[in-house]
């Protein structure tokens, strides 16, 4: 696996490789080499297998991380692939004519943050939420609470507790406030 | 085509396009009239009581409660219980926990095309509150503004038992006469059909009849 990074490296620029576990190493890579660098770790290094691709909001940053995570079943090696993109309607390469799969986390990633991957098939479609008019839900800008509040409605009479809040009440009494 | 007398007392189907408005028949639900002889009625509730079918729909988590429920360990046979796979020949409809709403749609299409008497059993405290999902982008929170319900049974998740109780008291409320959820429904249709349509944005099917 130290090879294979080090190799990665110096042909794609990849930076903060991190062995998260023995069998999972991460790294970054910039947008424009991510998608040759998935094809070449897919048709040469044997990583054959898509786990999943995913999104992650880095709202503070202004940016979407990107997580495509691939597995080699010969070597048991997962390799989770990071790509910065910009939060604002930046578009990302599409990944479906290497894994047929990709498509549907693509048209996910569509529904819930808003990134476009050109050339996906139905991309456009509704995947969960049928006939969405808000903003993307899993964008942190957006507000879950208020919205549900707004659109569905709280029945009276509901008592909600912030768990850490009730738990130094009810557990742990005799505790002070100031430890975690 | 099937058109009701008066003209205002019709559904619009305004989700259909002019085509498929020629499918559909606009009249709007009618309430159950109860026999005229009480006897009748108290022996056509105590059949209803003891043969109830649910409706084969795994609307959430909960669902998986019904699976022991009909093996032989609890055994809803004794109660007259029993799975059917098509609303058109069941009588009850077990809501299973959260209903997310895409579920709901297809719920509401399921409880309307459900001959009457039906009734609806609401499993977990999601359908009461929305329960851990009270802020979710696309949980419903309670689910009686869209359907009218006849039982809770709560919990998180109610255990096979429960519901073999709940259900002796939806036996013992139908056979006194006082599950009338779906004439509710039908009293309050513009009031649920509206609350429905504020959560469901792309209503692409008929307001009543399938």
């Amino acid at each position: 696996m130290n090879e294979l990074t080090n190799r990665l490296k110096v042909d794609f620029d990849a930076s903060e490789i991190t062995e998260r576990k023995p069998g999972l190493t991460t790294l970054k890579v910039a947008k424009d080499k991510a998608e040759t660098l998935i094809r070449e770790l897919r048709d040469r290094e044997g990583f054959t297998h898509l786990n999943f691709m995913t999104c992650i909001d880095y709202i503070e940053d202004g940016i979407f991380t990107l997580v495509y995570m691939l597995h080699n079943y010969e070597q048991k090696q997962t390799l989770g692939i990071h790509v910065d993109i910009g939060r604002d309607g930046e578009e990302m390469v599409s990944i479906h004519h290497l894994w047929a799969q990709a498509w549907t986390y693509q048209r996910e990633l569509r529904e819930a943050y808003g990134i476009r991957f050109p050339g996906s098939p139905r991309l456009d479609e509704d995947f969960v939420l049928e006939g969405w008019d808000q903003i993307p839900p899993m964008r942190r800008e957006f507000d879950t609470q208020k919205f549900s509040e707004e659109r569905f409605g709280h029945r009276e009479g509901r008592q909600s507790e912030v768990p850490r809040d009730h738990m130094k009440v009810t557990l742990y009494p005799n505790r002070g406030g100031d430890e975690q | 085509m099937i058109k009701s007398l008066s003209t205002e007392d019709t559904l619009e189907n305004s989700g259909l396009s002019a085509e498929e408005q020629q499918l559909f028949c606009n009249a709007r639900p009618k309430a159950y009239e109860p026999y005229p002889i009480k006897a009748v009625e108290d022996f056509a509730n105590w059949a209803r009581a003891n043969s109830l079918w649910i409706l084969a729909f795994g609307t959430g988590c909960g669902a998986i409660e019904l699976r022991p429920l009909m093996t032989a360990r609890f055994d809803a046979n004794r109660f007259g219980v029993a799975g059917r796979p098509t609303p058109r020949q069941s009588s009850v409809f077990v809501i299973g926990g959260y209903a997310s709403v895409k579920t709901l749609k297809r719920i509401i299409r399921s409880y309307e095309q459900m001959q009457g008497p039906k009734f609806v059993i609401c499993l977990g405290i999601c359908p009461v509150n929305g329960g851990m999902y009270f802020d979710s982008y696309n949980t419903i929170n309670q689910f009686d503004l869209y359907l009218p319900v006849d039982l809770y049974i709560t919990g998180c998740m109610p255990r096979p038992e429960v519901l073999v109780a709940g259900i002796m008291e939806l036996q013992k409320k139908i056979k006194q006469g006082r599950c009338d959820g779906a004439n509710r429904y039908v009293e309050n249709f513009d009031w649920y059909k509206a609350n429905q349509k504020k959560v469901i944005k792309n209503w692409d099917m008929p307001d009543y009849n399938w």
